[in-house]
């Protein structure tokens, strides 16, 4: 990317303070729907570090991915399960805050150990810059084969799990005789004409 | 590309920059009784490690990006483990009839 250095720093500055601050609020914020739009726009902020860091076809994938599909599907799972409810309280809830806070505070501060005193070897070969694409598809198809042609395969196991995990099971009986229905003919029927109770 | 425009932010930054957004994560993970919130935090996680794994491939793997070959692998079973995930959630919330995390405790005793 090749932007004067202070619009870098400007952007760099901007989209991590979106970061923090978004991730931040995902975590921390009562409303689980202003938590989706605010994961949206951490997922945006992403995109444009990969931007910044020479990759636009990642960029791409990015928004598309998770802004598109992942975003999307989260705001639909808090539509179907958005049932207000009190939380009981559970004993040891601030004891345990403070805890994973202190733990998550020393990983934190292993993490930045770790990248401030590791000596890397830097300045490492020039960037492909806007040739990254290129590169990106000469190794999917070359020795990154095997790992995509798996990915798809996982892709199509997720979907039909997920769609096998969310069908709804109906178990219904006939009210004549009180048989159990067939499970086919519920599917097929085009309106839902039987009693619908799900197994608990 | 001139290397001294590309070294204006040190890589220590986007290092700096996932660690804080992957302890964020960790933090929302085990501290979520929203079982949907849960599920956001593992996203955030992965996040960080892409952020991680697209700046060790510019900085350090320039010629031969494999950082970003992994960051879409990293992409597709996050896509994957979202889309299953949530139908676990559905299956789960029809059953309990909650979201509550503190409830799932089938499995425990």
């Amino acid at each position: 990317m090749t932007i004067a250095s202070t619009t870098q720093l400007i952007c760099f500055v901007v989209l991590s303070a979106t970061l923090v601050l978004g991730s931040l609020g995902v975590v921390l914020l009562p409303n689980i729907v202003y938590s989706a739009f605010l994961l949206g726009g951490v997922f945006l902020s992403v995109a444009g570090l990969y931007l910044m860091l020479n990759a636009s076809f990642v960029a791409a994938a990015q928004v598309l991915v998770y802004v598109g599909a992942v975003n999307v599907l989260i705001l639909f799972a808090i539509m179907l399960v958005n049932k207000k409810e009190t939380l009981q309280a559970i004993p040891g809830l601030a004891l345990r805050r403070v805890l994973s806070g202190a733990v998550c505070a020393g990983l934190f501060a292993l993490l930045i150990r770790v990248a401030f005193t590791t000596p890397w070897p830097l300045p490492g070969p020039e960037p492909v810059g806007e040739d990254a694409t290129i590169r990106i598809g000469e190794h999917l198809f070359s020795d990154y084969l095997l790992p995509f042609e798996l990915a798809s395969v996982l892709l199509l196991i997720a979907m039909i799990g997920a769609i096998v995990l969310a069908r709804r099971d109906v178990i219904s009986s006939d009210i004549a005789t009180g048989d159990p229905v067939d499970q086919g003919l519920i599917e097929k029927a085009r309106t839902p004409l039987l009693l619908d109770r799900t197994p608990r | 590309m001139d290397p001294s425009i590309s070294s204006t932010i040190p890589l220590e930054a986007y290092l700096a920059l996932a660690a804080v957004l992957f302890c964020t994560g960790v933090w929302g993970l085990i501290n979520s009784r929203n079982a949907v919130r849960v599920l956001m935090s593992i996203e955030l996680m992965l996040n960080a490690v892409n952020i991680n794994l697209m700046a060790f491939s510019n900085y350090l793997d320039g010629q031969l990006i494999r950082g970003q070959v992994f960051t879409i692998f990293v992409i597709t079973v996050a896509a994957a483990e979202a889309a299953v995930g949530l139908a676990i959630l559905l299956s789960l919330y029809r059953n309990r009839e909650t979201v509550d995390m503190e409830r799932f405790n089938l499995l425990r005793w």
